[in-house]
Protein backbone atom coordinates (compact mmCIF):
# COMPACT_ATOMS: atom_id res chain seq x y z
CA UNK A 1 0.00 0.00 0.00
CA UNK A 2 1.36 3.07 -1.42
CA UNK A 3 1.86 6.20 1.64
CA UNK A 4 -0.08 9.34 0.87
CA UNK A 5 2.24 12.48 0.78
CA UNK A 6 2.11 14.10 4.26
CA UNK A 7 0.35 17.62 3.92
CA UNK A 8 1.12 20.27 6.24
CA UNK A 9 -1.18 22.28 7.55
CA UNK A 10 -1.45 26.03 6.51
CA UNK A 11 -1.51 28.43 9.49
CA UNK A 12 -1.70 31.94 9.67
CA UNK A 13 -0.77 34.40 6.99
CA UNK A 14 -0.19 31.36 4.74
CA UNK A 15 -3.46 29.87 5.11
CA UNK A 16 -5.33 33.24 4.21
CA UNK A 17 -3.12 33.55 1.07
CA UNK A 18 -4.16 30.46 0.21
CA UNK A 19 -7.82 30.76 0.68
CA UNK A 20 -7.52 34.00 -1.16
CA UNK A 21 -6.00 32.30 -3.99
CA UNK A 22 -7.91 29.16 -3.76
CA UNK A 23 -11.73 31.64 -4.32
CA UNK A 24 -10.05 33.38 -6.81
CA UNK A 25 -8.36 30.99 -9.00
CA UNK A 26 -12.11 29.69 -10.32
CA UNK A 27 -12.71 33.06 -11.33
CA UNK A 28 -9.27 33.87 -13.36
CA UNK A 29 -8.53 30.40 -14.50
CA UNK A 30 -11.88 29.97 -15.52
CA UNK A 31 -12.67 32.67 -17.95
CA UNK A 32 -10.29 31.44 -20.03
CA UNK A 33 -11.39 28.10 -20.52
CA UNK A 34 -14.66 29.27 -21.92
CA UNK A 35 -13.85 32.60 -23.80
CA UNK A 36 -17.54 33.27 -25.63
CA UNK A 37 -18.04 35.45 -22.32
CA UNK A 38 -15.63 38.18 -23.79
CA UNK A 39 -17.92 38.56 -27.02
CA UNK A 40 -21.39 39.01 -24.61
CA UNK A 41 -19.14 40.49 -21.09
CA UNK A 42 -17.08 43.20 -24.00
CA UNK A 43 -18.95 43.99 -27.46
CA UNK A 44 -22.69 44.10 -26.27
CA UNK A 45 -22.23 46.55 -23.82
CA UNK A 46 -19.98 48.19 -25.88
CA UNK A 47 -23.17 48.77 -27.55
CA UNK A 48 -25.09 50.72 -24.75
CA UNK A 49 -22.19 52.65 -24.32
CA UNK A 50 -22.59 53.68 -28.15
CA UNK A 51 -25.77 54.80 -27.18
CA UNK A 52 -24.73 57.53 -25.35
CA UNK A 53 -22.44 58.23 -27.63
CA UNK A 54 -24.30 59.40 -29.99
CA UNK A 55 -26.51 61.18 -28.11
CA UNK A 56 -24.03 63.46 -27.30
CA UNK A 57 -23.22 64.14 -31.12
CA UNK A 58 -26.77 64.31 -31.55
CA UNK A 59 -26.79 67.45 -29.11
CA UNK A 60 -23.34 68.53 -30.80
CA UNK A 61 -21.33 68.13 -27.21
CA UNK A 62 -17.93 68.77 -26.86
CA UNK A 63 -15.61 65.62 -27.79
CA UNK A 64 -14.10 65.30 -24.01
CA UNK A 65 -17.77 64.15 -23.49
CA UNK A 66 -17.48 61.12 -26.01
CA UNK A 67 -14.40 60.68 -24.04
CA UNK A 68 -16.29 60.64 -20.38
CA UNK A 69 -18.90 58.19 -21.63
CA UNK A 70 -16.53 55.93 -23.12
CA UNK A 71 -14.76 56.25 -19.36
CA UNK A 72 -17.63 55.77 -17.14
CA UNK A 73 -18.89 52.86 -20.07
CA UNK A 74 -15.60 51.02 -19.09
CA UNK A 75 -16.22 51.70 -15.22
CA UNK A 76 -19.44 50.03 -15.24
CA UNK A 77 -17.83 46.61 -15.66
CA UNK A 78 -16.44 46.84 -12.03
CA UNK A 79 -19.48 48.38 -10.74
CA UNK A 80 -21.28 45.48 -12.21
CA UNK A 81 -18.83 43.27 -10.94
CA UNK A 82 -18.99 44.29 -7.54
CA UNK A 83 -23.16 44.11 -7.53
CA UNK A 84 -23.55 40.83 -9.02
CA UNK A 85 -20.31 38.94 -8.62
CA UNK A 86 -19.82 40.20 -4.77
CA UNK A 87 -22.28 41.43 -3.26
CA UNK A 88 -25.08 39.29 -4.63
CA UNK A 89 -22.01 36.43 -4.17
CA UNK A 90 -22.74 35.05 -0.91
CA UNK A 91 -26.38 34.49 -1.49
CA UNK A 92 -26.08 32.27 -4.47
CA UNK A 93 -23.17 30.65 -2.51
CA UNK A 94 -25.80 29.91 0.14
CA UNK A 95 -28.31 29.20 -2.72
CA UNK A 96 -25.68 26.41 -4.32
CA UNK A 97 -24.90 25.09 -1.23
CA UNK A 98 -21.22 26.73 -1.01
CA UNK A 99 -21.42 29.23 2.23
CA UNK A 100 -21.76 26.05 4.55
CA UNK A 101 -18.82 24.85 2.80
CA UNK A 102 -17.01 27.78 3.51
CA UNK A 103 -17.73 27.93 7.21
CA UNK A 104 -17.08 24.64 7.95
CA UNK A 105 -13.96 25.45 6.14
CA UNK A 106 -10.38 26.47 8.25
CA UNK A 107 -10.08 29.38 5.87
CA UNK A 108 -10.70 32.88 6.96
CA UNK A 109 -14.67 34.11 5.42
CA UNK A 110 -12.28 37.49 5.14
CA UNK A 111 -9.83 35.55 2.80
CA UNK A 112 -12.71 34.23 0.84
CA UNK A 113 -13.95 37.95 0.54
CA UNK A 114 -10.70 39.24 -1.00
CA UNK A 115 -10.09 35.87 -3.30
CA UNK A 116 -13.62 36.82 -4.57
CA UNK A 117 -12.34 40.33 -4.92
CA UNK A 118 -9.45 39.69 -6.70
CA UNK A 119 -10.73 37.44 -9.25
CA UNK A 120 -13.77 39.65 -9.97
CA UNK A 121 -10.87 42.84 -10.17
CA UNK A 122 -9.17 40.89 -12.82
CA UNK A 123 -12.72 39.69 -15.23
CA UNK A 124 -14.23 42.72 -14.80
CA UNK A 125 -10.86 44.89 -15.96
CA UNK A 126 -10.70 42.69 -19.14
CA UNK A 127 -14.37 43.73 -19.82
CA UNK A 128 -13.13 47.30 -18.69
CA UNK A 129 -10.07 47.49 -21.21
CA UNK A 130 -11.75 45.67 -24.22
CA UNK A 131 -14.55 48.53 -23.98
CA UNK A 132 -12.47 51.63 -23.52
CA UNK A 133 -9.68 50.58 -26.08
CA UNK A 134 -12.29 49.37 -28.45
CA UNK A 135 -14.50 52.94 -27.59
CA UNK A 136 -11.71 55.15 -27.82
CA UNK A 137 -10.66 53.92 -30.99
CA UNK A 138 -13.94 53.84 -32.66
CA UNK A 139 -15.13 57.36 -31.59
CA UNK A 140 -11.20 58.70 -31.72
CA UNK A 141 -11.35 59.84 -28.09
CA UNK A 142 -8.05 61.77 -27.30
CA UNK A 143 -6.64 61.53 -23.95
CA UNK A 144 -3.71 63.84 -21.88
CA UNK A 145 -0.83 61.39 -20.62
CA UNK A 146 0.27 63.87 -18.41
CA UNK A 147 0.00 62.47 -14.92
CA UNK A 148 -0.09 58.55 -15.51
CA UNK A 149 1.43 57.55 -11.90
CA UNK A 150 -1.46 59.90 -10.55
CA UNK A 151 -4.04 58.11 -12.80
CA UNK A 152 -2.85 54.58 -11.64
CA UNK A 153 -2.96 55.76 -8.05
CA UNK A 154 -6.35 57.07 -8.38
CA UNK A 155 -7.57 53.44 -9.73
CA UNK A 156 -5.92 51.79 -7.56
CA UNK A 157 -7.06 53.48 -4.38
CA UNK A 158 -10.73 53.62 -6.29
CA UNK A 159 -10.80 49.61 -6.50
CA UNK A 160 -9.65 48.70 -3.41
CA UNK A 161 -12.46 51.34 -1.86
CA UNK A 162 -14.98 49.64 -4.44
CA UNK A 163 -14.01 46.38 -3.65
CA UNK A 164 -14.04 47.10 0.35
CA UNK A 165 -17.49 48.35 -0.63
CA UNK A 166 -18.58 45.27 -2.67
CA UNK A 167 -16.77 43.06 0.58
CA UNK A 168 -19.26 45.29 2.89
CA UNK A 169 -22.65 44.23 1.20
CA UNK A 170 -21.80 40.56 1.11
CA UNK A 171 -22.91 40.76 4.58
CA UNK A 172 -25.74 42.82 3.95
CA UNK A 173 -26.86 41.27 0.70
CA UNK A 174 -26.90 37.86 2.44
CA UNK A 175 -29.09 39.24 4.96
CA UNK A 176 -31.74 40.30 2.75
CA UNK A 177 -31.57 37.18 1.11
CA UNK A 178 -33.88 36.41 -1.76
CA UNK A 179 -34.60 40.76 -2.32
CA UNK A 180 -30.49 40.67 -3.13
CA UNK A 181 -31.03 40.09 -6.85
CA UNK A 182 -34.18 43.41 -6.42
CA UNK A 183 -31.56 45.14 -4.66
CA UNK A 184 -28.80 44.97 -7.15
CA UNK A 185 -31.36 45.65 -9.63
CA UNK A 186 -31.84 48.64 -7.72
CA UNK A 187 -28.43 49.27 -7.47
CA UNK A 188 -27.57 50.22 -11.17
CA UNK A 189 -29.17 53.18 -12.90
CA UNK A 190 -29.86 54.99 -10.07
CA UNK A 191 -25.89 54.62 -9.12
CA UNK A 192 -24.73 55.44 -12.62
CA UNK A 193 -26.80 58.68 -12.64
CA UNK A 194 -26.06 59.52 -8.88
CA UNK A 195 -22.17 59.48 -9.28
CA UNK A 196 -22.32 60.76 -13.35
CA UNK A 197 -21.06 57.47 -15.15
CA UNK A 198 -22.06 59.55 -18.19
CA UNK A 199 -21.41 63.06 -17.26
CA UNK A 200 -19.35 65.20 -14.48
CA UNK A 201 -20.78 64.33 -11.45
CA UNK A 202 -20.54 68.32 -10.79
CA UNK A 203 -23.78 68.57 -13.10
CA UNK A 204 -25.55 67.09 -10.04
CA UNK A 205 -25.37 69.62 -8.22
CA UNK A 206 -23.11 69.92 -4.59
CA UNK A 207 -25.48 67.86 -2.06
CA UNK A 208 -25.93 65.13 -4.81
CA UNK A 209 -22.65 65.00 -5.52
CA UNK A 210 -21.31 64.68 -1.96
CA UNK A 211 -23.72 62.04 -0.78
CA UNK A 212 -22.83 59.95 -4.29
CA UNK A 213 -19.44 60.50 -2.68
CA UNK A 214 -20.18 57.29 -0.46
CA UNK A 215 -19.53 54.95 -3.71
CA UNK A 216 -16.09 55.05 -4.91
CA UNK A 217 -16.62 55.41 -8.51
CA UNK A 218 -17.89 58.76 -8.10
CA UNK A 219 -14.71 60.10 -6.86
CA UNK A 220 -12.79 58.10 -8.48
CA UNK A 221 -14.03 58.11 -11.82
CA UNK A 222 -14.16 62.40 -11.26
CA UNK A 223 -10.29 62.22 -10.56
CA UNK A 224 -9.67 60.06 -13.31
CA UNK A 225 -11.58 62.31 -15.49
CA UNK A 226 -9.68 64.92 -14.49
CA UNK A 227 -6.61 63.60 -15.11
CA UNK A 228 -7.94 62.31 -18.65
CA UNK A 229 -9.52 65.33 -19.92
CA UNK A 230 -7.82 68.74 -19.26
CA UNK A 231 -9.59 70.80 -21.19
CA UNK A 232 -11.77 72.22 -19.01
CA UNK A 233 -10.82 72.12 -15.37
CA UNK A 234 -13.54 73.23 -14.73
CA UNK A 235 -15.68 70.49 -14.88
CA UNK A 236 -13.83 68.47 -11.72
CA UNK A 237 -16.12 68.08 -8.47
CA UNK A 238 -13.02 68.32 -6.32
CA UNK A 239 -9.57 68.80 -6.53
CA UNK A 240 -7.77 65.24 -7.35
CA UNK A 241 -5.61 65.52 -4.24
CA UNK A 242 -8.88 65.80 -1.82
CA UNK A 243 -10.78 62.92 -4.06
CA UNK A 244 -7.62 60.70 -3.38
CA UNK A 245 -7.63 61.52 0.57
CA UNK A 246 -11.51 60.92 0.44
CA UNK A 247 -11.34 57.51 -1.07
CA UNK A 248 -8.42 56.56 1.20
CA UNK A 249 -10.42 56.63 4.01
CA UNK A 250 -13.49 55.10 2.30
CA UNK A 251 -10.83 52.02 1.89
CA UNK A 252 -10.23 51.72 5.57
CA UNK A 253 -14.09 52.19 6.49
CA UNK A 254 -15.28 49.55 3.80
CA UNK A 255 -12.20 47.04 4.77
CA UNK A 256 -13.44 47.39 8.36
CA UNK A 257 -16.97 47.48 8.06
CA UNK A 258 -17.15 44.22 6.00
CA UNK A 259 -15.08 42.58 8.85
CA UNK A 260 -16.86 43.28 11.59
CA UNK A 261 -20.22 42.90 9.35
CA UNK A 262 -18.92 39.34 8.11
CA UNK A 263 -18.72 38.73 11.87
CA UNK A 264 -22.18 40.09 13.03
CA UNK A 265 -23.41 38.10 10.22
CA UNK A 266 -21.83 35.27 11.00
CA UNK A 267 -22.98 35.18 14.64
CA UNK A 268 -26.19 36.34 14.23
CA UNK A 269 -26.99 33.33 10.92
CA UNK A 270 -25.47 30.53 13.56
CA UNK A 271 -27.21 31.60 16.48
CA UNK A 272 -30.37 31.13 14.37
CA UNK A 273 -29.61 28.51 12.13
CA UNK A 274 -29.66 30.87 8.92
CA UNK A 275 -26.56 30.40 7.04
CA UNK A 276 -27.53 27.58 5.17
CA UNK A 277 -31.52 28.15 5.20
CA UNK A 278 -32.11 28.21 1.84
CA UNK A 279 -35.43 28.94 1.32
CA UNK A 280 -35.06 33.10 2.20
CA UNK B 1 -55.66 34.07 -7.29
CA UNK B 2 -59.47 34.85 -7.04
CA UNK B 3 -59.80 36.82 -9.76
CA UNK B 4 -57.50 34.51 -12.16
CA UNK B 5 -60.43 31.68 -10.97
CA UNK B 6 -62.80 33.85 -12.21
CA UNK B 7 -61.70 34.86 -15.46
CA UNK B 8 -60.17 31.00 -15.85
CA UNK B 9 -64.02 29.88 -15.03
CA UNK B 10 -65.00 32.04 -18.25
CA UNK B 11 -66.72 29.44 -20.57
CA UNK B 12 -64.41 30.27 -23.66
CA UNK B 13 -61.32 30.29 -21.54
CA UNK B 14 -62.19 26.79 -19.79
CA UNK B 15 -62.61 25.17 -23.28
CA UNK B 16 -59.63 26.95 -24.63
CA UNK B 17 -56.51 25.06 -23.82
CA UNK B 18 -53.97 27.62 -25.05
CA UNK B 19 -55.77 30.44 -23.54
CA UNK B 20 -56.31 28.73 -20.28
CA UNK B 21 -52.36 28.17 -20.20
CA UNK B 22 -52.15 31.76 -21.18
CA UNK B 23 -53.85 33.14 -18.24
CA UNK B 24 -52.05 30.79 -15.40
CA UNK B 25 -49.17 31.30 -16.64
CA UNK B 26 -49.38 35.43 -16.34
CA UNK B 27 -50.53 35.12 -12.88
CA UNK B 28 -47.95 33.13 -12.11
CA UNK B 29 -45.08 35.60 -13.53
CA UNK B 30 -46.93 38.27 -11.68
CA UNK B 31 -46.38 36.15 -8.52
CA UNK B 32 -42.91 35.43 -9.12
CA UNK B 33 -41.97 38.88 -10.20
CA UNK B 34 -44.18 40.87 -7.89
CA UNK B 35 -44.86 38.62 -4.01
CA UNK B 36 -41.64 37.44 -3.49
CA UNK B 37 -40.05 40.85 -2.72
CA UNK B 38 -40.89 43.71 0.38
CA UNK B 39 -43.91 45.70 -1.40
CA UNK B 40 -41.84 48.67 -0.82
CA UNK B 41 -38.70 47.30 -2.46
CA UNK B 42 -40.52 45.87 -5.17
CA UNK B 43 -42.18 49.98 -5.79
CA UNK B 44 -39.13 51.41 -5.05
CA UNK B 45 -37.29 49.39 -7.61
CA UNK B 46 -40.01 49.60 -10.45
CA UNK B 47 -39.85 53.43 -10.60
CA UNK B 48 -36.19 54.33 -9.01
CA UNK B 49 -34.94 52.36 -12.18
CA UNK B 50 -36.86 53.74 -14.99
CA UNK B 51 -36.79 57.60 -13.33
CA UNK B 52 -33.16 57.25 -13.46
CA UNK B 53 -32.32 55.86 -16.58
CA UNK B 54 -34.20 58.99 -18.06
CA UNK B 55 -32.90 61.25 -15.43
CA UNK B 56 -29.02 60.37 -16.72
CA UNK B 57 -30.20 61.28 -20.05
CA UNK B 58 -31.73 64.24 -19.23
CA UNK B 59 -29.07 65.42 -17.08
CA UNK B 60 -26.69 64.58 -20.54
CA UNK B 61 -28.87 67.00 -22.12
CA UNK B 62 -29.09 69.95 -20.01
CA UNK B 63 -25.41 69.76 -19.43
CA UNK B 64 -25.16 70.47 -23.02
CA UNK B 65 -27.71 72.65 -23.70
CA UNK B 66 -28.37 74.35 -20.74
CA UNK B 67 -31.71 72.90 -20.01
CA UNK B 68 -33.23 73.49 -23.02
CA UNK B 69 -35.87 70.86 -22.43
CA UNK B 70 -38.62 72.81 -24.66
CA UNK B 71 -36.69 72.19 -27.16
CA UNK B 72 -38.31 69.46 -29.52
CA UNK B 73 -35.54 66.92 -29.08
CA UNK B 74 -35.68 67.22 -26.27
CA UNK B 75 -39.63 65.41 -25.84
CA UNK B 76 -38.35 63.29 -28.94
CA UNK B 77 -35.58 62.05 -26.79
CA UNK B 78 -37.74 61.44 -22.89
CA UNK B 79 -40.29 59.93 -24.68
CA UNK B 80 -38.22 57.50 -26.69
CA UNK B 81 -36.47 56.49 -23.66
CA UNK B 82 -39.34 56.00 -21.47
CA UNK B 83 -41.34 54.02 -24.42
CA UNK B 84 -37.82 51.77 -24.58
CA UNK B 85 -38.77 50.15 -21.17
CA UNK B 86 -41.12 48.59 -22.62
CA UNK B 87 -39.09 47.38 -25.10
CA UNK B 88 -36.25 45.76 -22.36
CA UNK B 89 -38.93 44.41 -20.53
CA UNK B 90 -40.90 42.22 -23.05
CA UNK B 91 -37.64 40.84 -25.03
CA UNK B 92 -35.94 39.45 -22.11
CA UNK B 93 -38.98 38.56 -20.43
CA UNK B 94 -38.95 35.46 -21.92
CA UNK B 95 -35.52 34.04 -21.69
CA UNK B 96 -36.18 35.24 -17.68
CA UNK B 97 -39.08 33.02 -17.29
CA UNK B 98 -37.13 29.95 -19.68
CA UNK B 99 -34.16 30.63 -17.05
CA UNK B 100 -36.29 30.76 -13.95
CA UNK B 101 -37.99 27.16 -14.64
CA UNK B 102 -34.81 25.60 -15.69
CA UNK B 103 -31.99 27.08 -13.68
CA UNK B 104 -33.28 28.61 -10.47
CA UNK B 105 -36.65 26.60 -9.88
CA UNK B 106 -35.50 23.45 -11.49
CA UNK B 107 -39.29 23.11 -12.92
CA UNK B 108 -38.91 22.94 -16.60
CA UNK B 109 -39.18 18.89 -16.53
CA UNK B 110 -42.39 19.37 -14.61
CA UNK B 111 -43.57 21.90 -16.96
CA UNK B 112 -43.07 19.68 -19.95
CA UNK B 113 -44.69 16.93 -18.41
CA UNK B 114 -48.45 18.32 -17.97
CA UNK B 115 -50.88 19.02 -20.36
CA UNK B 116 -50.78 22.62 -21.42
CA UNK B 117 -49.52 24.76 -24.53
CA UNK B 118 -45.56 25.29 -23.23
CA UNK B 119 -45.75 28.16 -26.23
CA UNK B 120 -48.95 29.99 -24.62
CA UNK B 121 -47.54 29.53 -21.15
CA UNK B 122 -44.44 31.15 -21.91
CA UNK B 123 -46.12 34.33 -23.64
CA UNK B 124 -47.60 34.16 -20.40
CA UNK B 125 -44.82 34.27 -18.32
CA UNK B 126 -43.60 37.52 -20.55
CA UNK B 127 -47.06 39.31 -19.56
CA UNK B 128 -46.25 39.87 -16.08
CA UNK B 129 -42.83 42.33 -17.16
CA UNK B 130 -45.19 43.61 -19.91
CA UNK B 131 -47.21 45.33 -16.51
CA UNK B 132 -44.29 45.93 -14.50
CA UNK B 133 -43.11 48.09 -17.82
CA UNK B 134 -46.43 49.79 -18.55
CA UNK B 135 -46.74 51.05 -15.29
CA UNK B 136 -42.90 52.41 -15.26
CA UNK B 137 -43.16 53.72 -19.03
CA UNK B 138 -46.43 55.53 -17.36
CA UNK B 139 -44.89 56.90 -14.08
CA UNK B 140 -41.51 57.98 -16.70
CA UNK B 141 -43.72 59.98 -18.65
CA UNK B 142 -46.26 61.23 -15.78
CA UNK B 143 -42.19 62.37 -14.17
CA UNK B 144 -41.84 64.20 -17.41
CA UNK B 145 -44.94 66.03 -17.69
CA UNK B 146 -44.54 67.27 -14.53
CA UNK B 147 -40.82 68.10 -14.05
CA UNK B 148 -39.45 68.97 -17.83
CA UNK B 149 -43.25 70.37 -19.43
CA UNK B 150 -43.03 67.38 -21.91
CA UNK B 151 -45.87 68.80 -24.56
CA UNK B 152 -48.06 65.99 -23.77
CA UNK B 153 -51.68 67.29 -24.42
CA UNK B 154 -54.94 64.54 -23.29
CA UNK B 155 -56.87 66.62 -26.11
CA UNK B 156 -54.17 66.23 -28.92
CA UNK B 157 -53.22 63.32 -27.75
CA UNK B 158 -53.88 60.79 -31.17
CA UNK B 159 -55.48 57.68 -28.92
CA UNK B 160 -56.42 55.57 -32.04
CA UNK B 161 -53.01 55.96 -33.47
CA UNK B 162 -51.41 55.49 -29.78
CA UNK B 163 -53.56 52.03 -29.27
CA UNK B 164 -53.24 50.59 -32.67
CA UNK B 165 -49.54 51.13 -32.82
CA UNK B 166 -48.99 49.97 -28.98
CA UNK B 167 -51.12 46.79 -29.65
CA UNK B 168 -49.18 46.35 -32.61
CA UNK B 169 -45.73 46.92 -30.97
CA UNK B 170 -46.55 45.00 -28.17
CA UNK B 171 -47.18 41.43 -30.49
CA UNK B 172 -43.84 42.22 -32.51
CA UNK B 173 -42.02 42.57 -29.26
CA UNK B 174 -43.64 39.73 -28.17
CA UNK B 175 -42.97 37.63 -31.16
CA UNK B 176 -39.04 38.82 -30.48
CA UNK B 177 -39.25 37.71 -27.13
CA UNK B 178 -40.21 34.66 -27.93
CA UNK B 179 -37.41 34.09 -29.97
CA UNK B 180 -35.02 35.39 -27.67
CA UNK B 181 -36.41 32.49 -24.86
CA UNK B 182 -36.80 30.18 -27.39
CA UNK B 183 -32.88 30.61 -28.22
CA UNK B 184 -32.49 30.64 -24.42
CA UNK B 185 -33.91 27.07 -24.11
CA UNK B 186 -30.90 26.05 -26.11
CA UNK B 187 -28.36 27.56 -24.62
CA UNK B 188 -25.72 26.44 -21.97
CA UNK B 189 -23.99 29.90 -21.35
CA UNK B 190 -24.61 33.25 -21.81
CA UNK B 191 -28.59 32.72 -21.68
CA UNK B 192 -28.83 34.86 -19.02
CA UNK B 193 -27.09 37.79 -20.74
CA UNK B 194 -28.93 37.08 -24.39
CA UNK B 195 -32.11 38.97 -24.03
CA UNK B 196 -30.30 42.07 -21.94
CA UNK B 197 -27.77 42.19 -25.19
CA UNK B 198 -30.27 42.47 -27.82
CA UNK B 199 -32.20 45.09 -25.77
CA UNK B 200 -29.06 46.71 -25.57
CA UNK B 201 -28.46 46.44 -28.80
CA UNK B 202 -32.10 48.03 -30.50
CA UNK B 203 -31.33 51.09 -27.82
CA UNK B 204 -28.56 51.59 -30.38
CA UNK B 205 -30.38 51.10 -34.06
CA UNK B 206 -33.70 52.06 -33.17
CA UNK B 207 -33.68 55.79 -32.67
CA UNK B 208 -34.54 55.44 -29.23
CA UNK B 209 -32.55 58.52 -27.88
CA UNK B 210 -31.15 59.91 -30.83
CA UNK B 211 -31.96 60.55 -34.64
CA UNK B 212 -30.93 57.66 -37.19
CA UNK B 213 -29.08 60.00 -39.22
CA UNK B 214 -26.60 60.38 -36.31
CA UNK B 215 -25.16 56.79 -37.13
CA UNK B 216 -22.71 56.14 -39.37
CA UNK B 217 -24.40 55.72 -43.36
CA UNK B 218 -23.26 52.09 -43.37
CA UNK B 219 -25.38 50.70 -40.34
CA UNK B 220 -27.91 52.59 -40.53
CA UNK B 221 -30.14 50.32 -42.18
CA UNK B 222 -30.36 48.20 -39.52
CA UNK B 223 -32.16 50.66 -37.72
CA UNK B 224 -35.28 50.33 -40.93
CA UNK B 225 -35.34 46.47 -40.53
CA UNK B 226 -36.18 46.55 -36.72
CA UNK B 227 -40.01 47.13 -35.61
CA UNK B 228 -39.04 49.00 -32.67
CA UNK B 229 -37.89 51.94 -35.22
CA UNK B 230 -41.61 52.78 -36.60
CA UNK B 231 -43.32 51.63 -33.28
CA UNK B 232 -41.14 54.18 -31.09
CA UNK B 233 -41.46 56.89 -34.09
CA UNK B 234 -45.52 56.58 -34.29
CA UNK B 235 -46.31 56.60 -30.62
CA UNK B 236 -44.21 59.40 -30.02
CA UNK B 237 -46.51 61.10 -33.10
CA UNK B 238 -49.33 59.79 -31.22
CA UNK B 239 -48.60 61.23 -27.99
CA UNK B 240 -47.17 64.51 -28.96
CA UNK B 241 -49.82 65.21 -31.48
CA UNK B 242 -49.82 66.62 -35.00
CA UNK B 243 -47.84 69.60 -34.80
CA UNK B 244 -44.81 68.17 -33.27
CA UNK B 245 -41.25 68.67 -34.87
CA UNK B 246 -39.55 64.75 -34.83
CA UNK B 247 -36.51 62.93 -35.78
CA UNK B 248 -35.75 63.45 -39.32
CA UNK B 249 -35.62 59.68 -39.80
CA UNK B 250 -39.01 58.31 -41.06
CA UNK B 251 -40.27 61.83 -41.96
CA UNK B 252 -41.47 60.59 -45.20
CA UNK B 253 -43.77 58.20 -44.41
CA UNK B 254 -47.75 58.34 -43.07
CA UNK B 255 -48.54 57.90 -39.83
CA UNK B 256 -51.02 55.02 -41.94
CA UNK B 257 -47.67 53.50 -43.61
CA UNK B 258 -45.87 53.14 -40.45
CA UNK B 259 -48.92 51.33 -39.04
CA UNK B 260 -49.04 48.90 -42.05
CA UNK B 261 -45.26 48.37 -41.96
CA UNK B 262 -45.51 47.78 -37.77
CA UNK B 263 -48.92 45.18 -38.22
CA UNK B 264 -46.52 43.27 -41.34
CA UNK B 265 -43.53 43.21 -39.02
CA UNK B 266 -46.21 41.53 -36.07
CA UNK B 267 -47.25 39.03 -38.45
CA UNK B 268 -44.26 37.89 -39.20
CA UNK B 269 -42.41 37.87 -35.80
CA UNK B 270 -45.54 36.12 -34.46
CA UNK B 271 -45.21 33.44 -37.13
CA UNK B 272 -41.75 33.25 -36.96
CA UNK B 273 -41.46 33.10 -33.50
CA UNK B 274 -44.17 29.59 -33.39
CA UNK B 275 -42.08 27.74 -36.21
CA UNK B 276 -38.30 29.09 -34.22
CA UNK B 277 -39.86 27.89 -30.69
CA UNK B 278 -41.07 24.18 -31.82
CA UNK B 279 -37.33 24.13 -34.08
CA UNK B 280 -35.50 25.13 -30.80
CA UNK B 281 -38.01 22.87 -28.75
CA UNK B 282 -36.66 20.00 -30.25
CA UNK B 283 -33.14 20.76 -30.73
CA UNK B 284 -33.10 21.24 -26.66
CA UNK B 285 -34.65 18.01 -25.96
CA UNK B 286 -32.90 16.48 -28.60
CA UNK B 287 -29.38 17.66 -26.55
CA UNK B 288 -30.48 17.02 -23.29
CA UNK B 289 -30.17 20.69 -22.55
CA UNK B 290 -34.22 21.30 -21.92
CA UNK B 291 -33.72 20.66 -17.68
CA UNK B 292 -29.84 21.90 -17.73
CA UNK B 293 -28.96 23.01 -14.52
CA UNK B 294 -25.76 24.94 -15.85
CA UNK B 295 -24.93 26.68 -12.37
CA UNK B 296 -23.44 29.14 -15.27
Amino acid sequence: MSSLPELKQARGFKLFWQTVWARAYPRIVGSTREVSWMFFETVLPLLGVAGYVFVYKAINAPPDYIGFVVVGGAMTAFWLNVLWSMASQLYWDKDAGNLELYIVSPGPMMAILLGMSIGGLVFAGVRAVVILVLGSLLFGVVYSTGSLILLVLVFAVTMIALYGMGMMFASVFLAAGREAWHLSNLFQEPIYLASGFYFPVKAMGFWVATIASIIPLTLGLDAMRQLLFTSDPTLGFLSVPIEIAVLLVLCVFFITGAYFMLNKLEEIGRREGRLTERRR
Amino acid sequence: MLLVNRILDISFIRRNHAMRSFITAAWLGWQIESNWADPFLFAVYSIARPIASVMILVVMYSVITDSATEEPIFAYIYLGNALYILVGMIITGVSWAVIDDREHYRTNKQLHTIPMSHFMYLMGRGVARLIIGTISVLITIGFGMLFFKIPITFQLVDWPLLLVSTGLGILALAGLGMIMGSLTMMLARHFWSIGEAVAGALYLFTGAIFPLDVLPSWIRWVGYGIPVTYWLEVARRALLGPDAIGFPTLARFSNLEIIWILGGFSVVLLVLSYFFYRWSLHTAKEKGLIDLESSY
